[in-house]
Order: C-alpha cells, then sequence, then structure tokens
C-alpha cells in the first residue's frame, strides 16, 4: 500500500505537510547569542563627529566601570574649525569639564573613584591646544589617568 | 498496545511563539549595541596640578634631555632636527637604551632589579615634549605613538633575551621588572608654554 500513498493519494490531497519549525527558536538563539557576544551596549549617544587617530601601540580599554568619556569633534553643523566638548551624555563648554568630570567621578561607585580613567576620543584636526586645555581641566580635579582613543592601524 | 498510545497523546506545548520571541530579543540586541570592537586606547599619566607639589624647576643634563618639539604645521624635530615619527622611533630606542654608554646620551645607574638582579637601568631620561596649541591633535597622537613604539621596541627585546617570549606573553611580574628597566620618562610640557591662551 506505500506505493499507492506515494504516488496516487498525493496528487488528490495538495495538503502539503506543514513545514517542522520546531527547531526555528533554537536557530534563532544561537544568532542571538552570537551577537550578544560580540557587540557591547552602546554607552553614549555620541552628539559630535569626530575621527580618531590610528596607532599601533594600543592597549585595550579595561575597567569599564572606572571610565569616563570625553569626546572633542563637530556638533553638526558646525564650521570645521569650531570643536565641541562632549563628557558622556552631555556637551559642555571648556570652562565646564572640570565641574562635569568631578560629577561624573561622584556618580561612579566609591571603588571605582579611585582609578577612575578618562579617555579621550578626539578629532584628527582638534588643535593641541584645546587638548591642553581639556588635560589642565582634568589636572586640576585630580584625574590623572588618562587614555587617547585611537583605531588599530 | 492501544492503550498506551492513548496516554502518551499528551498536547505538546505549543511553541510556535518562541521564534517570534526569540526574534524580539534579537533585534532588540541588534539595535542596542554596536559592532565596533571594544576601544583601543593609549595610556598616559598626568602630572599633579602645580599647586599641590613645590613648582621645581627641573635641571635636566643635556644629555638627558630628547628635547621633541611640534611646531603649528605639524613639523616634528627632535633636539632641533626635524625628524619623521618613524624615524622618531628608532631615536627614541638608541636615546632610551644607550647600548654603548655614550657618553652624549642618557646617564645609566646600577641597581638592584627583581628578576635582573644588579643591572644598568635608564632612568635618569627625560623625553620633553612641546607641542605647540596650533599643531593638529593627529601629529601629537603620532608623536605620542612613535615613542610609545620605540619603548615598546626596547621592551620586547628585552623580554625575548631574558624570558624568550615577547612582552604581551610575560607575566605581571616580569613586565614590572622590565618597565624598571626601561620606565617610561615623558614629560609634556606643552601647558607651561602656552600660558592661559584660549
Amino acid at each position: 500500500m506505500r506505493f499507492d500513498r506515494y504516488s496516487f493519494r498525493k496528487k488528490q490531497r495538495p495538503d502539503v505537510p506543514m513545514l517542522n519549525t520546531a527547531s526555528l527558536p533554537d536557530l534563532i538563539f544561537t544568532v542571538l547569542f552570537f551577537f550578544m557576544l560580540v557587540t557591547h551596549m552602546r554607552s553614549a549617544e555620541e552628539k559630535v563627529r569626530y575621527s580618531i587617530p590610528q596607532g599601533q601601540e594600543l592597549q585595550s580599554l579595561t575597567h569599564k566601570a572606572s571610565n569616563c568619556y570625553i569626546f572633542i569633534g563637530r556638533q553638526p553643523g558646525a564650521a570645521p574649525d569650531e570643536f565641541s566638548i562632549q563628557i558622556n551624555d552631555k556637551v559642555v563648554k571648556l570652562a565646564d569639564v572640570e565641574k562635569c568630570v568631578d560629577a561624573e567621578r561622584a556618580k561612579m561607585a566609591s571603588d571605582d573613584q579611585a582609578y577612575m580613567t578618562v579617555t579621550i576620543k578626539a578629532d584628527k584636526q582638534v588643535p593641541v591646544g584645546l587638548i591642553t586645555e581639556v588635560k589642565k581641566a582634568l589636572k586640576k580635579t585630580y584625574a590623572l589617568k588618562i587614555n587617547y582613543s585611537a583605531t588599530e592601524k | 498496545m492501544f492503550r498506551r498510545r492513548q496516554q502518551r497523546d499528551v498536547p505538546e506545548l505549543n511553541t510556535t511563539s518562541t521564534a517570534d520571541i526569540s526574534f524580539m530579543l534579537l533585534i532588540f540586541f541588534l539595535v542596542a549595541s554596536s559592532m565596533d570592537d571594544i576601544d583601543k586606547v593609549m595610556p598616559r599619566q598626568l602630572p599633579p596640578p602645580e599647586e599641590s607639589t613645590q613648582v621645581q624647576e627641573l635641571v635636566v643634563k643635556q644629555r638627558n634631555a630628547l628635547v621633541l618639539k611640534l611646531d603649528a604645521d605639524n613639523r616634528l624635530t627632535c633636539n632641533d632636527e626635524v625628524i619623521t615619527p618613524e624615524a622618531l622611533t628608532e631615536r627614541v630606542e638608541e636615546f632610551v637604551a644607550n647600548a654603548k654608554n655614550d657618553p652624549s646620551l642618557p646617564e645609566k645607574s646600577r641597581r638592584e632589579v627583581n628578576l635582573f638582579g644588579l643591572c644598568e637601568v635608564s632612568d635618569k631620561h627625560v623625553i620633553m615634549i612641546e607641542a605647540d596649541s596650533k599643531a593638529t591633535y593627529d601629529a601629537y597622537f603620532q608623536m605620542q605613538n612613535a615613542i610609545a613604539r620605540g619603548y615598546m621596541h626596547l621592551r620586547n627585546q628585552l623580554a625575548m633575551q631574558h624570558f624568550g617570549r615577547p612582552l604581551t606573553k610575560c607575566t605581571p611580574e616580569e613586565r614590572e621588572a622590565i618597565q624598571m628597566v626601561y620606565p617610561q620618562r615623558i614629560s609634556d610640557r606643552s601647558e607651561t608654554e602656552e600660558g592661559g591662551e584660549q
């Protein structure tokens, strides 16, 4: 009777058997886990545009909890030589850098405060004078560990 | 036989929506995360503010100092000669190592170093950076990178010689010992140069 079923009955009943989707969730979970492993959460919304320099002698950023970002770049629509400073989430004036870094430090857990590092992500075209001013402000608030962010060449 | 079959026929849990749920999760992670790899950084330590420590004019012997200047046109000079970042790397290596104990290159002192025993340590040299405030950050960074490369080459060489493996494979203790032999001594004087500009 098997023969019958395959050759004859099928034509009579165009009822295609349903695709078995039981393993679909597993597949998607695998993809999900892959993405969870290779990506990381966006830390801050970046309001300035910048392209960081390239270098060879770089280290991976460790201790994310005690890290604070300073972005220096152009805001959309700004003149080519007009640079803005952004600390974590907000754009600040040069004079307020010290205060803001202090505020960021206050937000950290007390264990992390001692190890606070400031990572500077600055555009290639930023004049050194501005960087020095930022560094001066950091010095005043005793945020002495800094990182220059770059991409691997 | 017949009965058994009937008993086994428990209604299965409907898992059709699991796929949808996991799709939702997947899309959430795609949106909320970014692919670019973890930040690569070059760490530097700033000196404490001047008010706190006594302002002491550091007198450095000429042989111990390597003066790097970056002018407004991003031209890099090393002891008043124009130099490229690549050449600077070699220059820094030669300067810090002073392998032949050249009297025009930095002095070294004999010191007891963990794992090495008594050896010559280059702890007197200073690399002085003076960057014009109009130079670009890129040029400044390339200079810093070149210096870091010089140090890294030296430390790697030492690690290969003594421990037979590159610096990245060394234990923290070994790394510390190597850093004692070739300490990074960079002084950025850009701040004092420009006074209260901007």
